[in-house]
């Protein structure tokens, strides 16, 4: 089973976690920039992280035979602190990075103002680079949200196909597929979507356009969740070839729209190349 | 602590080398590649968007000789590497200190390489130990890069000038030993490199 996670933020994992994500059949990950739990108070903070998107995380990632790519934006909830917004002028010189495959993740946290215009705002940036967009909806008031990020959708320039709307459940996933937007749905131990119900979701659903993460992150999450989907997509009957849709092929369409997608790693980033001692195997110095 | 070794500088330091190499490229990517050329001799605000777009562009596999071969053809100035290479990802960064030597004669770009040598990613440790490390790395910082090639698995083939430098370096030839001492201690075998350069640090006995 190869195993493409379209949502994982790998920069709150260990090394253990990308080995255990390599054995399950994890080739593939997108890491979408986000809030850190603890709030940030200043620009340069953000710049500090988008490198490390662009290159420390990347590097450790290939050490495993992961491939890593990442998504870039202002997150919706820190879009609401003066001190953050600057970011904003910043990101036109990050979003012609190789590696960045989307702006995002975007969308809505408590629904203000100041989200209103970061989303808009960075639908327009994503249109303007030729990128799709990772698009969260919130977790507090999630069909209201949903509602009023389809609406913000439709007056921006940016094309439904190039959306992927993600954290959907039950309640969401109609008006969402209705939009011709991608679905995203995440999978976690104790909220969100768990893998039984995304089995039912699928069989009701289809599997067009439908993408599986784990968005594993520093919360209780499980970046083993895209392969325990895969795992029970096969014992209720899907087939091979419905689950490397879910898990490889979609992830790859979607994400393939930016051109940017490499997912053969440079041969001077593979383990191969190092021998025993590189200084992640090694734990550093 | 005032180290009292200067750096030796090899020959080939005291001028400037030849271009460095065109990639063999074909199609979209070549044509891509004479539009960003173009862009660089003229130096118009665009050729650094090529710069950081010759990835997917010209493949990964060439990124580093197209990004290279631009840097070169726009004569980029110190100013201008300092600020491709702190606002790069990791892939723009390592263009930018194999570069150095084909741009610089001067030690300007030094703490490029300084900053690369501090990370612990090995494609810019590779990146950073060659020519233009060799000509203008200090002594104290030089040695530390050879440790560090050696504990992050960076071949030492990587190091530009090594034999020039190590040789009769006896402060070298004490860290590659108490290093091969903690080893041993820790019943871990020693890299074949460490004792490679070990056998360089010997002064020359010809004359």
């Amino acid at each position: 089973m190869r195993i493409f996670d379209p949502h994982i933020h790998m920069t709150s994992r260990t090394t253990d976690d990308y080995q255990a994500m390599y054995d399950a059949g994890v080739r593939a990950v997108v890491e979408p920039s986000f809030w850190l739990g603890q709030p940030r108070t200043s620009p340069a903070s953000f710049y500090d992280y988008f490198d490390s998107l662009l290159g420390w995380e990347p590097f450790r990632a290939a050490q495993y035979g992961i491939a890593h790519h990442c998504t870039l934006a202002l997150n919706p909830k820190e879009a609401n602190d003066p001190r953050c917004t600057p970011v904003l002028d910043a990101l036109p010189r990050y979003l012609v990075k190789d590696n960045v495959v989307a702006v995002g993740e975007i969308g809505y946290d408590s629904m203000t103002p100041a989200e209103d215009t970061a989303l808009a705002t960075q639908l327009a940036l994503a249109a303007d680079h030729g990128l799709p967009a990772l698009v969260h909806t919130p977790h507090r008031d999630k069909l209201a949200g949903l509602r009023r990020t389809l609406d913000v959708l439709r007056e921006s320039p940016l094309p439904p196909e190039l959306v992927l709307l993600d954290h959907l459940n039950e309640t969401t996933v109609k008006e969402a597929a209705d939009s011709g937007a991608w679905l995203g749905f995440s999978i976690y131990p104790d909220t969100k979507m768990d893998e039984d119900r995304m089995v039912a979701l699928l069989k009701n659903h289809g599997t067009a356009r439908v993408l599986v993460n784990s968005a594993a992150d520093w919360g209780r999450s499980d970046p083993l969740k895209t392969r325990k989907v895969g795992d029970a997509m096969l014992a209720a009957d899907f087939t091979d070839d419905d689950v490397d849709q879910v898990l490889w092929r979609n992830p790859v369409a979607f994400y393939g729209q930016s051109g940017r997608l490499q997912l053969d790693l440079p041969s001077h980033d593979t383990p191969a190349t190092h021998h025993e001692g590189n200084s992640i195997l090694r734990g550093g110095e | 602590m005032v180290n009292p070794h200067t750096p030796k500088r090899p020959d080939s330091a005291s001028h400037t080398p030849a271009p460095p190499p065109t990639p063999p490229l074909g199609g979209a990517a070549r044509a891509w590649l004479d539009q960003a050329l173009a862009e660089a001799t003229a130096r118009t605000p665009d050729w650094e968007i090529r710069f950081t777009t010759a990835g997917r562009h010209c493949g990964h596999e060439h990124a580093d000789s197209v990004r290279t071969l631009l840097l070169h053809t726009a004569q980029a100035t110190p100013d201008t590497l300092a600020r491709l290479y702190h606002q790069g990802s990791a892939a723009e960064r390592r263009a930018v200190l194999l570069s150095l030597p084909f741009l610089l004669t001067g030690p300007e770009a030094v703490d490029l390489v300084e900053d690369a040598l501090r990370s612990n990613d090995t494609r810019l440790i590779a990146a950073a130990v060659g020519p233009y490390a060799a000509a203008h790395l200090d002594t104290h910082s030089w040695r530390h890069a050879i440790l560090k090639c050696l504990f992050t698995g960076v071949p030492v083939d990587h190091v530009a000038g090594m034999p020039a430098r190590a040789r009769g370096d006896a402060e070298l030839a004490r860290m590659l030993g108490d290093y091969a001492a903690e080893r041993r201690a820790a019943g871990r075998t020693c890299p074949a490199d460490l004792h490679r350069v070990l056998a360089m640090t010997a002064p020359t006995e010809d004359f």
